[in-house]
């Protein structure tokens, strides 16, 4: 929703090797002498561990037996050294009604933001070069109109979305986007993720010099051939760095999936699943701590192995309005 | 797997469909006759997503508006549910804490991160540390629900405490306590998963921003004698004003919508609710769409100041750049 300047890499997150042999290695070790004094890294470990020992807390029980985990504290696993695998065996198995299942909804969460995010990209990313280098009236307040959009909560949206979906786009039996698949959810999904595309696509798109785009106009080439050939390749940082988002937003969406999924295994996310299972079963804790990290597995890697576009991103966007 | 061999075949599908439709705007733009090749292509490139957008947001938004003068039978009743809103006692509580959240969770969260952005500034293992901090970001508001309660849980005092947080109370030799029932403070510890999450954004933007400070700044200040708290007030925070505020604007913003954290861990009850979740209860749990509309124009209402305000202050700062 916001920009805020864009640094590179390298002063986001500086190598320590480099900061050590920059600048006098005196003056160095003053700043640091300062700045970091024994309060100060105190008070800075201490945010690390609260901020660090929940999640550490509910990895360890989701290897630890069920009568561990609801016997005794998980920190006992220091003692106890009982582990096992039987809870993300028994979280991911079909079996029953009563088994949550998840691999499914798993399965369903992939199946959902994998082209959430591709339909999101490539119509932000069209509408975002026409934005930036189309020739037409009312170019600017069509923009600005776009970029306000973001303000509207997608809680404005959603009752009557249901109601199309499910009622207006229907003709006898056929229904355009069907219910029981992800047809809808892809839909909704991209339709709230289009404002903030197009806006920060946009701002990316315009800053391509226009001298490449001359040059290939000139060369008779149509907007087609600009828009494939020379935008989206070179486009593709900011492209990966909104995807990355828009994958990390859809995959831990709630609200949406819980309006337009129906809620079966045939279409409804893991998050959704998770919330079921805290809702109806909230004391079967060797369910919900193999099924929350089954659930967080996915964004943490792509945090991890990505941190670098997930931090440039977020510099460069802010967060969902 | 017959199950997922079928998941897989709708996303191929949807993929296919989706690109034979942009295949097809790209076919007819390039083969138009000269004469008004422009427009078309211009209107090629933008049809897709202002359709949706104008089908899926704008239009709906309007009819939510309108919809929240009317009662769940759809007959226009004025400003009935706004008068309930706002003499419920059940709805105030909402209000009320809505109130609470988005004071407290934009404060502590921008204040934690820019103390513990400032307190690693150049330490060793800056990265690994912010890692640390930044890692809740990618964690869905579901998965932190399920962290959370888990280190809430309760065991009656006899027992073993499963639950950190009870067991650091019985260490400290006090009673067990049932974090998520007691109104009013049980509100508070739900704040408390959003200022976990929240924290690592703040502190990764104000970090670039510290990082963006020129060193001649800090050099004079220190030439001066000026001490590392008065280094802090007088150079730093003035210095990174223009972050802070989009920090703190945009956490108020998503505090303002806040949903899955308040649905998954107590779905409103023990007077916790807030206004996103009320909003779904009533217009898709109770029945109610009318007072559902109107919380969603509530929502928007607060969130409008917030958002113009982030967007003048950041085109002044492009103007000063």
């Amino acid at each position: 929703m916001s920009t805020v300047p864009l640094h590179n890499d390298k002063e986001l997150l500086p190598d320590v090797k480099d900061d050590a042999t920059a600048g006098t290695p005196t003056m160095q070790k003053r700043v640091r002498q300062r700045l970091t004094s024994r309060g100060a890294t105190a008070a800075a470990i201490i945010i690390a561990v609260i901020w660090t020992v929940p999640t550490f807390g509910l990895l360890i029980s989701s290897f630890r037996p069920e009568d561990n985990i609801k016997g005794n504290g998980w920190w006992n696993a220091i003692l106890d050294r009982q582990f096992t695998l039987e809870n993300y065996a028994d979280v991911l198995s079909p079996g029953g009604s009563q088994s949550p299942n998840l691999l499914s909804y798993f399965v369903n969460s992939l199946a959902i933001v994998i082209p959430g995010t591709v339909f999101t990209l490539v119509l932000g990313a069209m509408a975002a070069y026409m934005f930036a280098w189309g020739r037409f009236r009312g170019k600017d307040g069509l923009f600005i109109f776009v970029f306000a959009l973001q303000i509207v909560p997608l809680q404005m949206a959603l009752i009557p979305l249901l109601q199309l979906f499910t009622q207006v786009l229907k003709f006898g039996e056929f229904q355009l986007l069907p219910s029981g698949t992800y047809a809808q959810l892809w839909v909704a999904h991209t339709i709230f993720g289009l404002p903030l595309a197009i806006f920060l696509l946009h701002n990316f798109i315009a800053e391509i010099p226009g001298e490449v785009i001359e040059a290939a106009r000139v060369d008779g080439a149509g907007h087609s051939t600009i828009f494939w050939r020379i935008i989206v390749p070179l486009a593709t940082p900011a492209l990966a760095s909104f995807g990355i988002f828009q994958f990390l937003w859809l995959w831990n969406d709630l609200l949406v999936a819980l309006v337009f999924s129906g809620g079966g295994a045939d279409v409804a996310p893991i998050t959704q699943r998770l919330a079921e299972i805290q809702g109806s079963r909230g004391g079967e804790w060797q369910r919900l701590t193999a099924g929350a990290f089954v659930s967080i597995i996915v964004p943490l890697a792509v945090f991890f192995g990505l941190q670098r576009y997930f931090v440039r991103g977020l510099l460069a966007g802010g967060l969902k309005g | 797997m017959e199950d997922f061999a079928d998941k897989g075949l709708q996303v191929v599908v949807g993929l296919a469909i989706f690109a034979a439709i942009i295949g097809l705007i790209m076919l007819v733009v390039d083969r138009a006759p000269k004469s008004g090749r422009e427009k078309l292509q211009v209107a090629g490139f933008l049809a897709p997503a202002l359709i949706l957008l104008a089908v899926g947001l704008v239009f709906p938004a309007l009819q939510t508006s309108y919809l929240s003068f009317t009662d769940r039978n759809g007959e226009f009743v004025g400003l009935d549910n706004f008068v309930w809103m706002f003499t419920q006692p059940e709805a105030l509580v909402t209000l009320r804490n809505t109130l609470i959240w988005v004071v407290l969770v934009p404060l502590l969260a921008s204040s934690i991160g820019l103390a513990y952005a400032v307190f690693i500034d150049r330490a060793r293992g800056e990265k690994a540390l912010k890692a640390l901090v930044f890692m809740p970001m990618a964690i869905s508001f579901v998965g932190a629900g399920v962290i959370w309660r888990f280190v809430y849980a309760y065991k009656g005092a006899e027992q073993d405490q499963i639950g950190l947080l009870n067991q650091i109370l019985v260490w400290l030799g006090q009673e067990p306590k049932q974090f998520l029932l007691d109104a009013p403070e049980n509100t508070f510890f739900l704040i408390a998963v959003m200022i976990w999450i929240q924290t690592g954004f703040a502190m990764v933007v104000l970090s670039a921003a510290i990082k963006g400070i020129p060193t001649e700044i800090v050099e004079a200040a220190r030439l001066d004698g000026a001490s590392a708290w008065q280094q802090f007030r007088n150079v730093t925070i003035p210095t990174i004003r223009g972050s802070l505020i989009v920090v703190i604007t945009t956490i108020t913003i998503g505090t303002l919508k806040v949903f899955d954290i308040v649905r998954t861990m107590t779905a409103g009850q023990y007077e916790t609710s807030v206004v996103a979740n009320e909003m779904y209860t009533q217009a898709f749990r109770a029945g109610e769409p009318g007072r559902g509309a109107a919380l969603a124009l509530v929502l928007f209402l607060m969130v409008l100041p917030v958002v113009v305000y982030n967007a003048r202050l950041l085109r002044k700062q492009k103007e000063i750049r």
